[in-house]
């Protein structure tokens, strides 16, 4: 069932006019800035479908940006969200595709600054609840539904063990998770959604484990 | 978990509950949150509800300057009382009608289930109100009854005009809004799962077709006519009437409708009345382009 809460069904609290096109684009946007860490330089982002044909009447483009300044779906500052990101030096691109997705409002968003680039799949399912899809180029699945933990890292035998172990030892349960690698033995990420909220001293101890790269955490 | 209406009012009328209690519990047990906290989230977004009518019918405009204000001219029309149905059908419509406006002017509004259609479950609640008395808790639960029949559509079938239409939307929502306005006027569980019937079986076949991709023409009056459908379906239900195909079938029957619906009547703004020589015009004027790029 993609839908878990009656928060997903009444809510959320947003600015208008759309959940799907300007809520469900701002989480896309924001998720985006939580997993690359900061404020990008530039952004890069694709519309496909309904999406890309009706992205200027709903205020996606403004409210995507406003997801990478970390806007949530309910702050009056999403409006003006494109001003804010030019004065920031924020360059931005908006690409119509043609392409036809599985979901009619899909995104690809690269956004990126001297230190490194991101790029993910967002699509917004209806009702501003969204799902990530892909992720630098690794298929994952994240529903949202719960606070998650991606761990990037080499693929090698133990990785997985041992980011199990840590959690036990911070009694977190595991409720959903998957791995995906695009070669063996090269670069690999792990999904892992759980059911408690997620220390931040967790995420330290997982980044010293060994054949660990990166370890971000979503929150609910 | 319920997975269905079937599911949902078995569920209630089992524990002697009522619809709204069932979905407080589920919501208890699913996220881990305490009854209390549960509460209170809903009260806000109550609140958020309260404001946006209370903003709409003193008057908003939108960016585009294509809706605003007709909550005004509905609210005054009903003061001077010579008004064809009735009071309590005309607020609801109004305040459906507050909402979306507010919406369409980039206000602050709370999703129920979409922001599209944020209109209805709210404006029949507030119309309800001035009728029925309710306490702050039966207001909230008002809220509760409508998610639990929303959640079974979203999970079943789709909330989403990309997806399935305004039939999704406006349909869902005078459908939830439907079921809630039973609980809250005193019906059985069953009784709620007839309105929601009753309401989306005259739903079905809707397209989304929004004039220049804004949520605002024809998506306000649809949210008016989702309220006044969902208050008469409501009425038909709590005097016996049910719906000759069960809830759950017309729900489904709905998701396939959005299926097979062309991609153009589903929120692209390619077709029905975002096509009309009219809605070219409004379109091209908006964007400042000229008219033959579309």
């Amino acid at each position: 069932m993609k839908y878990r809460s009656v928060f997903d069904i009444i809510g959320p609290v947003m600015i208008g006019p759309s959940s799907s096109h300007t809520a469900g684009a701002a989480r896309i946007g924001r998720v985006a800035r939580s997993l690359f860490g900061r404020e990008p330089k530039w952004a890069n982002i694709s519309l496909y479908g309904s999406f890309a044909q009706t992205y200027k009447g709903h205020g996606t483009d403004v409210a995507m940006i406003g997801g990478l300044l970390d806007f949530d779906t309910d702050d009056q500052r999403i409006i003006h969200a494109i001003n804010i990101a030019k004065e920031h030096g924020m360059k931005i691109t908006f690409i119509e595709e043609d392409a036809i997705t599985d979901h009619p409002n899909t995104a690809r968003v690269i956004i990126g600054d001297h230190d490194g680039e991101l790029e993910l799949v967002g699509v917004s399912i209806g009702g501003g609840k969204i799902e990530i899809t892909e992720l630098n180029g690794f298929e994952l699945k994240l529903s949202g539904n719960h606070p998650a933990i991606l761990v990037v890292h080499n693929d090698r035998f133990g990785a997985i063990a041992s980011v199990a172990n840590a959690l036990a030892k911070y009694e977190i349960n595991i409720g959903h998770m998957e791995v995906a690698r695009k070669e063996v033995g090269k670069m690999a990420l792990m999904t892992i959604e759980v059911d408690q909220n997620i220390d931040d001293q967790l995420i330290e101890e997982l980044e010293q484990l060994p054949n660990i790269l990166k370890v971000t955490k979503i929150v609910d | 978990m319920f997975r269905n209406v079937a599911e949902l009012v078995e569920l209630a009328v089992s524990q002697d509950k009522k619809i709204s209690e069932i979905m407080i519990e589920q919501e208890v047990t699913v996220t881990g949150r305490s009854k209390e906290e549960v509460m209170a989230l809903m009260d806000r977004n109550l609140t958020v509800m309260e404001e946006a009518v209370e903003r709409g019918i003193n008057g908003v405009t939108s960016h585009s300057g294509l809706t605003g204000g007709d909550a005004v001219l509905l609210q005054k029309y009903i003061e001077k009382g010579n008004f064809l149905t009735g009071e309590t059908i005309l607020d609801a419509v109004s305040k459906a009608v507050a909402t979306n406006e507010v919406n369409a002017a980039m206000g602050t509004i709370c999703a129920t289930p979409t922001a599209g259609s944020a209109g209805v479950v709210p404006g029949t609640l507030f119309a309800v109100k001035k009728k029925l008395n309710p306490t702050r808790e039966q207001m909230i639960s008002f809220l509760f009854t409508a998610g639990a029949f929303g959640f079974v559509v979203a999970n079943n079938a789709s909330i989403s005009g990309a997806a399935g239409g305004c039939q999704a939307e406006v349909g869902s929502a005078a459908g939830m809004a439907a079921a809630a306005i039973v609980e809250m006027a005193g019906g059985t569980p069953q009784q709620c799962a007839e309105a929601m019937a009753i309401t989306l079986k005259n739903m079905l076949g809707l397209v989304c077709d929004p004039v220049a991709g804004l949520v605002e023409v024809p998506c306000v009056k649809r949210n008016a006519m989702g309220a006044a459908n969902a208050m008469v379906a409501a009425d038909m239900a709590l005097a016996g009437i049910t719906s000759r195909i069960p809830c759950d079938e017309v729900i489904d029957a709905m998701y396939r409708i959005g299926q097979s619906m062309p991609t153009a009547l589903k929120e692209t703004a390619q077709g029905g009345l975002a096509a009309t020589p009219t809605g070219r015009k409004l379109e091209a004027k908006i964007f400042g382009m000229p008219l033959q790029e579309k």
